[in-house]
């Protein structure tokens, strides 16, 4: 009989937890593609999260490496150890471990674009004078193969004292086994054997580091010493006592000759870095091919402003026609379910709270999710392939002219898609002039949550008719685009010229190549987009779906039941056949009217109705202007709830039922004057209570975020009288 | 000759660095050091700001930041 066969495994061989035991710091230059590498070893295995005291996205992900588990922090992109920006202060404070929740690293994942070796080997020696275990990834080898890029490993390897070098392709997933295998072995493995590359700094901070009975780090002293202007710089150094500007001035002398501190690190390291490309790197002939010399065509100023705009104008054409089918079908579907459902429920509160509250509230909504995916999708792939970069490069000239720079043209064509991560992205613009102008001009930019408005009110008012190759609600959007653009661009002119006047700030830009944005990255972006636009449509937009379709539903009035039933009692008796159905119809239309007028939401409406009367607004568009100042494509909701339970409810879809609107005289509500107004007041007003909360968050006051509601808020309803009252004559 | 007299296409190499102002020694750090070639590729719309090539990727700067550099033009195709 054969033994059951045991196997003895130790102790320590056990993976009990699943938990990352070590915190590695994926560190590299802007555009090196760290994202995607980080991303491609962490898989959905990821995190989100501030630092304390910024609104910069923490990235943390867990990586398992043979039996290893890791914990990986993707930093914002750095060119090197000395910060000048809050994401470049973020990253090399969670380097030096002096963040606070966040695990000090244990070891360093440097991230280096093969085809950038020149910068990317200056932050690594850099980083190499952490003295902490470090792995370097070669990203983009792929892309040095086309540009006849050889690099010895082997050499490298040598070079950087013995750190383990890994050629990858993040993309495709190449050479990330070996990179996987290199981190598992990097916890615990012995710190490389550096060269000495600036002896005389490493002896000058081991000093002043003794001085002070070894509470700073030397390499906090280093940077300390070469940093003169950044704070944490001042605070360590000030640790020196009284003489402390003496000590440090004779240090920096001894060091430094003459030489600014910063200017004179970059002379010495860059000399290391050529003596090393000079050796490890060869350069052959670029491969020419079709699709290099497009892109290098693409990136001469006059092709490359002229695609901008033939980009822009693809997009605008795409959310509308691309989108159609799709929106019909969806329009279809929830006309569908609400029928369905009334037809199955007995008529009361219920049956109406489903079909009218909800299926009407929440679908006028998720309508729009095909053209929020379109204009999503473009504004990410816009990003990915490095034209974003490009058009701040082109653009600096322009918006030096309105007195901000290059810089703030990111955060607004981001703001075409959201406001709040393009305030966010406002970040990377060095001076806080320039940032606080671009931060106000971003609310502005025509955001998604815009979009279903303006779709509704083009889709109902404006005639599908074609001039040229594009159509005439196709124009009509784009002129409401250009007029965000334009406002936002003037706001920001009279800030620069008033509060916020002051010195033009410089600009500089590693200008990234033109590639092929990965399908990954970009469906994975597009997800999370889309994920964060359902759960609103779940629980903000339901909840205020439900409590709208309250206010319109209660009181239920007994004195119009009364009289509706008995008129159709006297109709009855008076009238046959067609002629007694279509006032019986009538009758029905009046009696819901007239619940509604007597409503809360009626009442609350008509309270409000004479501010917005000089506007043309009823009071159902007032009570929705107001529920949607929170969140701005609540409106949409609250139109389909109201127009759902009030006299248009016969008609299939929200814009029928908004063109049948009339006043109580008979006249339609919604003219062209009227609409025209509406849109001008959506383009201008800031209902967003996100944006106000990031505005907030941002410049660290009130007074921004309280300034720019009113300031907003003024120019929308000037903007909608002046239309109004002029196009009615 | 400095940075921002260079023609279309013409390469040069840095030989002096007023490093006064504090946007050069950020410029420095992104490697614009003595002895870094540059090629002159093309200026945005309205001239300025200049983009260069160096070691074969693309860095822009403005006009009054590449003054601060003194180079030596390289004959064309060196």
């Amino acid at each position: 009989m054969a033994k059951p066969s045991v196997t003895r495994v130790s102790v320590d061989q056990i993976t009990v937890s699943r938990r990352p035991s070590v915190s590695i710091a994926v560190v590299g230059n802007p555009n090196s593609g760290k994202s995607t590498l980080f991303n491609r070893l962490t898989g959905l295995r990821q995190r989100t999260a501030n630092y304390p005291g910024a609104t910069v996205e923490k990235h943390v992900g867990t990586a398992t490496a043979g039996t290893a588990v890791l914990e990986l922090i993707d930093l914002p992109g750095t060119f090197s150890l000395s910060a000048h920006s809050t994401e470049e202060r973020i990253a090399v404070d969670v380097i030096l471990g002096r963040m606070p929740g966040t695990n000090p690293p244990a070891g360093i994942l440097a991230v280096v674009d093969m085809t950038n070796l020149y910068q990317g080997l200056y932050l690594v020696q850099q980083l190499m004078e952490l003295e902490l275990p470090m792995v370097v990834a070669l990203t983009m080898s792929d892309a040095a193969d086309v540009k006849g890029l050889r690099v010895d490993i082997d050499a490298l390897q040598a070079r950087l004292g013995g750190v383990t070098v890994c050629p990858v392709v993040a993309t495709t997933g190449q050479g990330i086994k070996a990179l996987r295998q290199a981190l598992a072995e990097l916890p615990g493995s012995p710190q490389p054997d550096l060269p000495a590359f600036w002896p005389e700094l490493n002896k000058a901070a081991e000093q002043l580091s003794a001085e002070l009975q070894g509470s700073v780090r030397r390499i906090e002293i280093e940077r300390a010493l070469l940093d003169s202007s950044g704070e944490t710089e001042q605070e360590i150094l000030g640790r020196l006592g009284k003489d402390r500007d003496e000590r440090v001035g004779e240090v920096r002398r001894e060091l430094f000759g003459d030489e600014p501190p910063l200017a004179r690190e970059a002379r010495y390291r860059y000399k290391w870095v050529r003596e090393i490309l000079d050796e490890v790197q060869q350069r052959a002939p670029p491969l020419i091919t079709w699709g290099s010399r497009f892109i290098a065509w693409l990136n001469r100023p006059g092709p490359g402003t002229i695609g901008l705009f033939v980009v822009m104008a693809i997009v605008f054409q795409a959310v509308f026609a691309w989108a159609t089918p799709m929106m019909d079908a969806i329009d279809a579907g929830t006309a569908a379910l609400g029928s369905f459902l009334a037809s199955q429920m007995p008529e009361g509160a219920l049956a109406s709270l489903l079909s009218d509250g909800i299926v009407a509230g929440v679908g006028s909504v998720i309508v729009f999710l095909p053209q929020i995916m379109i204009l999503f999708l473009f504004i990410i792939l816009l990003e990915d392939s490095g034209y974003l970069a490009r058009a701040a490069y082109l653009m600096d000239r322009v918006m030096r002219s309105v007195g901000l720079s290059g810089q703030s043209i990111i955060p607004m064509i981001s703001s075409f898609a959201c406001a709040v991560p393009g305030i966010m992205a406002t970040r990377v613009i060095p001076n806080r002039r320039d940032r606080i102008a671009t931060m106000l001009a971003a609310p502005f930019m025509t955001c998604s949550a815009r979009l279903p408005v303006y779709a509704l009110l083009i889709a109902a008012f404006v005639p599908a008719e074609s001039i040229g190759w594009m159509n005439l609600q196709g124009l009509v959007l784009f002129g409401l685009y250009l007029l965000g653009i334009f406002a936002g661009v003037l706001t920001a002119l009279l800030l620069r010229v008033t509060a916020l006047r002051g010195p033009k700030s410089p600009f500089a830009l590693m200008l990234p190549e033109f590639r092929k944005p990965n399908l990954r990255t970009v469906l994975m972006q597009l997800w999370g987009r889309v994920k964060v636009f359902l759960r609103r449509a779940g629980t903000v937009i339901f909840a205020v779906a439900v409590i709208v379709w309250a206010l319109a539903y209660y009181p239920r009035s007994d004195t119009v039941a009364w009289e509706l039933a008995e008129q159709q009692a006297v109709a009855e008796a008076s009238l046959r056949g067609g002629a007694l159905s279509e006032t019986l119809q009538q009758l029905d239309h009046q009696a819901a009217a007239d619940q509604l007028a007597q409503s809360w939401l009626g009442r609350a409406g008509q309270v409000v109705e004479p501010v917005f009367r000089p506007l043309g607004w009823d009071w159902k568009i007032s009570a929705a202007v107001i529920a949607g100042f929170p969140a701005r494509e609540v409106v949409i909701a609250v139109l389909g709830t109201v127009y759902a339970l009030g006299d248009a409810a016969d008609e299939a879809t929200l814009a029928q039922r908004l063109k049948s609107a009339t006043w109580p005289d008979g006249a339609p509500v919604f003219t062209l004057p009227m609409v025209f107004g509406l849109l001008i007041f959506y383009a201008c007003c800031l209902q967003c209570a996100a944006t106000l909360a990031v505005i907030q968050r941002e410049t660290n006051s009130w007074r921004w975020p309280v300034f720019a509601w009113f300031y907003m808020s003024t120019i929308g309803y000037v903007g909608a009288l002046l239309v109004y009252q002029l196009g009615s004559g | 000759m400095t940075l921002a007299s260079l023609g279309r296409g013409q390469k040069g190499v840095i030989r002096a660095i007023d490093t006064s102002d504090p946007m050069v020694q950020r410029l420095m750090v992104l490697g614009l050091v003595e002895g870094a070639e540059l090629e002159y590729s093309s200026a945005a719309i309205g001239g300025d700001p200049l983009e260069f090539r160096l070691f074969g990727n693309a860095i822009s700067l403005r006009k009054e930041q590449a003054r601060h550099f003194t180079v030596s033009p390289l004959p064309n195709g060196g």
